[in-house]
């Protein structure tokens, strides 16, 4: 049981990080702006098929699709949030639901049509598939891949919101629009442009998961619990509370999962009504 | 409170947008397709009437003298109380002469009663729980049950060397069924299951339950998972463990490697041994007909699968129905029509057994190779005349 | 909720277009004889909307798992009639006490901390519940559903029909009892104490309102109505599928909820009509595509009828009157 043990830590972080890719997105968007953006799926999506596409139509390689998926559900992001969502910014959470939901239910709809409702050939490329023994563990290489471009996104997140003027201004957009602007600073551009950071990011999220998730166009809906739960327990708007959520619910569901498949699929929720209770504004907030 | 006036006037004109009654016309018989085109099971309803389309290319959409009408109603996933809405207006309402279509269970469950209720012809063109056609009288199934498919793996693993295997099946109905159905028959041919786990139906990873199976060395792993991403997701993680390297095989009932995903899921299928009732590259005049009128119906380069054979061998039963009844409908001749029916399907011969209305048809044991650029199941071994296991046992 | 910060109540006398209106659902009877099961879904979901309307509308819990319940319900009338007891009325009766019976379980955590705890931790109960009867197939059926329910015929007269007749004004019956039921409780002080809670739950208990006693009480009560909801379907459908417990069905009732308007508890009911018939409708003229339009009304509704259908003909009403309150 304990030889198993290295291995079974190193599959939760990773899944871990999975969770953390798939979500941080919406960490930005419902964060930072209080925004409830359910349709954060169907941007995801968006970057998945994109990512898809260039692969399997376009002959793109797999690294080179991911900064495209970035920045074409960015831009899908930008689009919307001009003709949409810049409306909705100061209506009630209900109000946001219902919109973000019926938005997702159109694109659910809209990739029926466009790419059929058949699940869509990811293949990675040759040097991230299979695995690598370190100190005696297999480690999948796409799954250390995963890890480290983990670090990195924290690493440039927690960079730009601490330490850039952006960063600056996006904090004190949110904790007071009114005086923000009073202080000179475009409110209104600040947030355009933090939600297409929160979409672009969902779509390379997407463009990520879509290997181990598998791609059609229900996606948005299937995994929307999944998103929810690790930006709630993480306490919204946080990076490291969002980082810190996906590796526990990781770590937790994947041992769960080894050890006592019987209540596996218990596993998740019931810590996220445990950590809830425990720190109702999220895992940041509780540890203050 | 005017307010509520309004309300009123709304709940009215809302109810006065459903349609009108429409007469049953003379020269038309009517088939109600209730199954799944949206959601995530979006893919059944299609195959479903994509296998339809190819049959009624071929044969015209006229069959003694009368006009076939398709009337499709989506029960948008497992809703059996929407699935039993819709049939029940196809009936008192469309009038249809027969329901056919159910991609899930529990929709096929909730309408059986129906049937018997209303006496109406029911056509199972998926739905694979044992238990279906003992609901009602009128219910015969052209798909398959999971008993059926999955006991010839059981006995091949068992004539073919493999003595240990190690079964992940989902954690639902049919993969406990899938689970018993295979411990039953391999046991019995001296075979050991060496562990079992069973995994949760959302469930996103399957590297913890790979690793579990990887860990107790087995000859082989029996896997049940329902077709689409589960099946892609699991197949990736088998192969990133390298158990296929470790030379332990993947066996297991058709499911996991659907024509319909299997370009999907790529390389990492090669070699996967599966028994199931069809194959697109079973090789025979009958399939390369179908294969060739579904391509014309639904585009180039689709690819039917078991569903949509069932959906083709459905409605080719339609057909036979409406000849030897010489147009003139009737439920209860309709399913004597039906008991003892047999076709040459694209699948290979069927018969309708008589007395359970279940469909007895011949069972292949398929490899995954590469076939003229795609990834096929390549047929290798059969069992013919294959009943529903889940009937005939005691 | 913000637009139901504004809510006023029904009038202690009944209005004529109350009236009206529950004539009106009377009416469809005879009027359109050929979609009384599709009427009968529509009212035994909004009896459903209306229970969520008692807690997210007056009380301001947010949920997303109020499924639980509705699913509990159905899974004890399924059972009472597949095991012989196939009398509905005394079925509704064990499901609404095991509903309220489950909600009340889990209020203790459902009622805590803010908007998306409670939306989480209401969710992840629900995915739970799912998940139990799911493995407790032997009971339940799992996911082939619970079949063969012997339902016996309404007051031993009335039996269950192919046109839904029976089911129609059997849930109609059921719903305007527990409306009545509701009308009173939003109109008591208990009822008034829930809005005080709503709008400023802090200043609260500096009234001497025991702010989590209340909670816990509507929640419980939303649970029993939930049970009785969820006992209609089973046992008009005399089918328990496992998707009675299902994630959609907590998310799709409060997109119904949000799209009459919470806090009127008309807003339930003309939501669930409103979404049910506009599917019915869509998905029959395009089964593959529906959900874009469908998607498209939701968000078209959020720009155009703020508050929900309710919410937003209720200030147009005071445009009109020249009272632009807001």
């Amino acid at each position: 049981m304990f030889t198993s043990l290295p291995g079974v830590l190193f599959d939760g972080v990773a899944y871990g990080s999975l969770l953390f890719l798939m979500s941080i997105g919406l960490s930005v968007t419902m964060g930072l702006m209080r925004f409830i953006n359910l349709a954060h799926g169907a941007f995801a999506m968006l970057g998945g098929y994109v990512c898809v596409v260039g692969m399997t139509r376009l002959g793109v390689p797999f690294l080179a699709t991911l900064p495209i998926a970035f920045a074409a559900a960015g831009l899908a992001g930008a689009v919307l949030e001009r003709i949409l969502y810049r409306r909705l910014y100061r209506r009630g959470p209900l109000d946001q639901v219902l919109f973000s939901l019926g938005l997702t239910l159109m694109s659910v709809a809209g990739a029926t049509y466009v790419w059929g409702s058949g699940q869509q050939p990811v293949h990675l490329p040759r040097f991230l598939l299979g695995q690598v023994r370190l100190l005696g563990v297999d480690l999948g290489v796409y799954r250390l891949f995963l890890v480290a471009l983990v670090a990195a996104i924290t690493a440039a997140l927690v960079l730009l919101v601490r330490k850039t003027r952006f960063g600056a201004r996006i904090r004190a957009s949110v904790d007071d629009p009114q005086a923000s602007a009073g202080l000179g600073i475009n409110v209104t551009r600040v947030f355009s442009v933090t939600f297409t950071l929160g979409s672009g990011l969902a779509g390379l999220g997407g463009a990520l998961a879509i290997d181990v998730l598998g791609l059609d166009p229900t996606f948005p809906l299937k995994y929307l619990v999944y998103f929810l739960l690790v930006v709630v327990v993480g306490g919204a708007g946080s990076i490291a509370g969002t980082l810190a959520a996906s590796l526990l619910l990781g770590l937790f569901d994947v041992s769960g999962k080894y050890y006592v498949p019987a209540v596996g699929a218990f596993v998740i929720y019931g810590l996220m009504v445990v950590l809830l209770l425990l720190f109702p504004g999220g895992l940041r907030r509780g540890a203050r | 409170m005017s307010n509520m006036k309004t309300i009123a006037a709304v709940a009215c004109a809302g109810a006065a947008l459903l349609p009108a009654a429409s007469a049953r016309a003379e020269g038309t018989i009517k088939v109600g397709l209730v199954a799944e085109f949206s959601g995530p099971f979006a893919g059944y309803g299609k195959q479903i009437q994509n296998g339809i389309k190819a049959y009624m290319k071929q044969h015209g959409d006229t069959v003694a003298g009368k006009k076939v009408e398709l009337v499709l109603k989506d029960t948008t996933g497992p809703s059996p109380e929407i699935a039993k809405r819709l049939a029940q207006d196809l009936i008192t309402h469309d009038k249809v002469d027969f329901i056919a279509g159910f991609g899930l269970t529990p929709n096929a469950l909730a309408v059986a009663p129906l049937a018997t209720q209303a006496k109406t012809p029911m056509i199972i063109m998926n739905a694979a729980s044992s238990i279906i056609t003992t609901k009602s009288p009128y219910v015969a199934r052209f798909s398959m049950t999971l008993p059926q498919v999955t006991e010839p793996i059981a006995l091949w693993s068992a004539k073919n060397g493999i003595k240990k295997v190690f079964t992940i099946v989902s954690d639902y109905a049919p993969g406990i069924d899938a689970e018993n159905a295979f411990l039953k028959s391999f046991s019995a041919q001296g075979g050991q299951v060496v562990g079992s786990v069973r995994v949760p139906l959302r469930n996103p990873d399957f590297a913890p339950f790979v690793q579990r199976a990887k860990d107790a060395k087995p000859d082989a792993v029996f896997i049940f998972v329902p077709a689409g991403e589960q099946g892609i997701a699991f197949v990736k993680a088998f192969t990133e463990r390298g158990l296929q390297k470790a030379g332990i095989k993947l066996i297991g009932p058709g499911d996991v490697v659907d024509d319909d995903v299997l370009e999907a899921m790529g390389e990492p299928t090669l070699g996967i041994i599966t028994t199931h009732h069809y194959s697109a590259a079973h090789d025979s005049p009958e399939n390369a007909a179908f294969r060739k009128a579904y391509a014309e119906a639904n585009g180039e380069g689709t690819r039917p699968n078991f569903m949509a054979v069932a959906g083709y061998d459905g409605i080719a039963a339609i057909y036979e129905v409406a000849k030897k009844l010489e147009g003139k409908m009737d439920a209860d001749r309709a399913m004597e029509v039906i008991k003892g029916m047999k076709l040459t399907s694209p699948r290979g011969p069927i018969q309708i057994d008589p007395e359970t209305r279940d469909i007895v048809q011949t069972v292949y044991v398929r490899r995954v190779e590469r076939v003229k650029g795609g990834l096929y199941n390549v047929e290798f071994d059969k069992f013919p005349d294959v009943k529903d296991p889940g009937k005939t046992a005691p | 909720m913000s637009a139901a910060a504004a809510v006023r109540l029904p009038d202690r006398r009944w209005h004529p277009a109350e009236i009206a209106f529950w004539l009106g659902l009377l009416a469809v009877v005879f009027v359109f004889p050929g979609h009384l099961v599709l009427g009968s879904q529509v009212l035994i979901t909004g009896l459903f909307a209306l229970s969520l309307d008692l807690i997210l509308g007056y009380a301001g819990i947010v949920s997303l798992g109020h499924a639980a319940m509705f699913g509990a319900g159905a899974y004890t009338a399924g059972l009472l009639a597949r095991h012989g007891w196939g009398e509905p009325l005394s079925g509704l009766v064990a499901a609404a006490a095991v509903g309220a019976a489950i909600a009340w379980g889990t209020s203790f955590i459902a009622v805590r901390g803010g908007d998306l705890t409670r939306l989480m931790v209401t969710l992840g109960i629900g995915l739970m519940l799912y998940e139990a009867a799911n493995q407790a197939a032997r009971v339940t059926g799992g996911v082939d559903g619970l079949s063969d329910m012997a339902v016996r015929d309404l007051l031993g007269v009335f039996p269950f029909d192919l046109r839904g007749r029976t089911a129609y004004v059997y849930s109609l019956a059921v719903l305007f009892a527990v409306f009545l039921a509701c009308r009173r409780i939003v109109r008591s002080p208990f009822g008034l104490s829930l809005r005080g809670i709503r709008d400023g739950a802090r200043r609260m208990p500096a009234l001497g309102s025991p702010v989590r006693h209340r909670l816990i009480a509507i929640y419980t009560v939303a649970g029993a109505i939930a049970g009785i909801a969820g006992a209609l379907l089973a046992q008009t459908t005399q089918f328990v599928g496992l998707e009675v417990l299902g994630f959609s069905r907590s998310a799709d009732l409060l997109i119904m909820l949000v799209l009459g308007g919470a806090g009127w508890l008309y807003g339930g009911l003309i939501g669930a009509a409103l979404f049910m018939i506009a599917q019915n409708q869509l998905s029959s003229v395009n089964p593959v595509y529906w959900q874009f339009w469908l998607g498209l009304l939701l968000v078209a509704m959020v720009f155009v009828a703020r508050g929900g259908v309710v919410g937003a003909m209720a200030s147009a009403r005071e445009r009109l009157l020249g009272r632009a309150a807001r």
